[in-house]
């Protein structure tokens, strides 16, 4: 183990490390503390320059966060988040299944070729995509709906999707799908019965994570959407800040309601998150 | 399909099974081929050609008999016949854009915004490669076995779970100017020193910028770095002990080489994440504080293509082609690397 186990130091410098950790802790999320102080002040605090301070209407506790609900947009951009997202994790991760178990079970002409193209694709810089994907959702009639940008989202995804289910199927023992193919298995049903079910870790910890990746979407819900009707959270914060110009307990309030939910399913599905990002840091 | 077969005739497996195994991997591709084609592969080269075209994005409705009129013309025409609405439509609309050939590049040359934007993003390159030994140091410090380390860890990973909006307000209100309202100020008046107003300044706005966007990177990193020191070998690192290596002789000359992997990975997101920019500049300065001073391709390419002086889509397009011949030269190496690891 490195660096060396801090038990085997001598106790200041353990107690020592005990006592760095939460400080460090603090120095590093500073910046996000803030923003919780400023979204359990009073409204007055701000227009009378005390940024710091408790004035005489003390802290608000959950009072901004219960405005935010009732006083604005705010539950319409969670929900279009929500509609955006969960379709978009649906989507893309059938797809990739199915991509993956393509390319990592078969050998065929072209199979190298049809992999490197999904993960290029998945790197582009998204402006190089933009004016035509604008135009198309736009020929579609789908320019500022949900639905324009699940369609986008899938396919997008489908790129890194594939790279992770591929590198997972790869690393299954092949013996197993050998042995239903000697068994006059159809492979649709090897599809079905056997690599499916094996897949189940891959499958969480890509819906996580496009969850995440599709949540945080910013650049799509401007290019693709301007109504509150179909704004995601991401791009509604920003008419959100309008209307609340300059009261900082309310927009740190949204902002802290906006990120709520990937936050959740990242403690909630922590271990496969990991795994997902770290595909391919230990080799 | 046929010589498929006929070329395995020893196999075990009947004949149809060998056609099941040629075609299923097809049919499997399909669908996601199609999403991608039409959302991805399609549009790169369509942006291509429109980057040699002058459009603001609309198309022209076709009128029938009566080519080349415009609306304006028809109208009249119906007017003067004293009739609604002017010629008939036939329902088609036409692609209103003009060829300028290589027109918008030779632009491009001339424009201070695009090379203000390029340099924006060398520095964001550059800058961003702080976030790996940051990720590296903090991964270092939190590799032990005490209480609440889980915890710890997933804290010091949070601010990656942040949306690029959140972190960028975020920060946006930590640097706010005032001697006493981001708490950056606060904490630097605590030491005789500041007010600074980071993002109000032409020359400073860009680091503060990419100091906000170093906090989620970091993290990425660093969580790479941790799930690299998992799989270091214990036995590797006990023997360097026994020869006396410790420190950073030891990190240097028997961990890092083994977290080559991990390091790879940081580099590579850490590369697309620095040129990829986009939603922290639009949240925290939008371009500003003076014109384009913290814009980089990415803000600059879609501020041109979708803004309220008026869309210009194929000197948009132009931008996001370049933008994309410099990402290929990544994405190509790590194409590279891939096929080669394919290759053992």
């Amino acid at each position: 183990m490195f660096p060396r186990p801090i038990e085997q130091y001598s106790a200041p410098v353990r107690i020592g490390y005990q006592l760095l950790l939460p400080f460090m802790l603090l120095v590093w999320l500073i910046p996000l503390l803030a923003v919780m102080f400023f979204s359990i002040k009073s409204g007055n605090d701000f227009t009378q320059g005390n940024y710091w301070g408790i004035g005489e209407d003390g802290l608000q506790g959950l009072g901004n966060y219960w405005t935010v609900f009732t006083g604005s947009d705010m539950p319409r951009y969670l929900w279009n988040s929500v509609v955006i997202t969960v379709p978009t994790m649906i989507g893309a991760v059938a797809l990739s299944c199915m991509t993956g178990f393509a390319l990592g079970v078969y050998r065929f002409k072209g199979n190298l070729l049809i992999f490197f193209m999904f993960v290029a694709g998945n790197f582009v810089p998204f402006q190089i995509l933009m004016v035509p994907v604008r135009d198309l959702t736009d020929q579609m009639g789908l320019y500022d709906t949900r639905m324009g940008l699940i369609l986008f989202h899938i396919a997008f995804q489908t790129g890194f999707c594939t790279l992770f289910m591929r590198n997972f199927i790869r690393a299954l023992p092949r013996e197993l799908i050998e042995a239903a193919r000697v068994e006059g298995v159809s492979e649709y049903r090897i599809f079905w019965y056997v690599v499916l079910p094996l897949m189940r870790p891959a499958i969480a910890a890509l819906c996580v994570l496009i969850f995440t990746f599709i949540w945080n979407d910013f650049f799509w819900a401007v290019v693709l959407t301007q109504s509150p009707e179909s704004q995601p959270v991401t791009a509604g914060i920003t008419a959100f800040n309008a209307q609340f110009r300059a009261m900082y307990h309310m927009m740190s309030a949204g902002s802290i309601v906006a990120a709520i939910p990937p936050v959740a399913m990242f403690f909630l599905m922590q271990k496969h998150f990991i795994a997902g990002l770290t595909l391919g840091a230990v080799k | 399909m046929a010589t498929v077969a006929t070329n395995i005739t020893n196999d075990p497996a009947p004949r149809s099974k060998i056609s099941q195994q040629a075609i299923a991997p097809w049919l499997f591709l399909l669908p996601a081929f199609i999403f991608f084609a039409t959302y991805v592969l399609y549009p790169i080269i369509q942006s291509f050609y429109i980057s040699l075209y002058e459009w603001n994005g609309l198309y022209s409705p076709q009128y029938r008999g009566i080519d080349g009129f415009t609306d304006q013309q028809c109208l009249e025409l119906g007017n003067r016949a004293g009739r609604e609405p002017g010629c008939e439509l036939t329902g088609d609309t036409v692609w209103n854009a003009e060829y300028v050939g290589m027109e918008n590049y030779r632009n491009l040359y001339a424009d201070p915004f695009f090379w203000t934007s390029l340099k924006n993003n060398v520095i964001w390159l550059l800058l961003y490669f702080l976030a790996i030994p940051g990720g590296l140091m903090i991964s270092l410090f939190l590799n032990q076995k005490v209480f609440g380390m889980r915890l710890y860890k997933s804290l010091f990973f949070f601010p990656f779970v942040l949306s690029q909006v959140v972190v960028g307000l975020v920060f946006s209100w930590f640097m706010l100017p005032g001697a006493d309202e981001g708490l950056l100020n606060v904490i630097l008046g605590w030491f005789g020193a500041g007010p600074v107003n980071i993002l109000g300044n032409n020359d400073t706005a860009t680091y503060g910028i990419i100091a906000a966007g170093l906090w989620p990177q970091t993290a990425y990193c660093m969580i790479l770095y941790l799930t690299g020191l998992n799989a270091v070998d214990p036995e590797q690192i006990e023997a360097a002990r026994l020869d006396g290596a410790k420190g950073p002789k030891m990190l240097w000359y028997v961990v890092l080489p083994q977290l080559w992997p991990a390091t790879f990975i940081a580099i590579v997101v850490t590369v697309i994440g620095a040129l990829r920019s986009f939603d922290l500049i639009t949240i925290m300065t939008n371009g500003g504080p003076g014109f384009y001073n913290t814009s980089v391709l990415a803000f600059y390419m879609y501020d041109v293509a979708l803004s309220e002086f008026g869309f210009r889509m194929g000197y948009g397009s132009a931008i996001a082609v370049i933008l994309f011949l410099i990402m290929m030269v990544y994405i190509a190496g790590f194409l590279w690397k891939m096929w080669r690891d394919e290759k053992v």
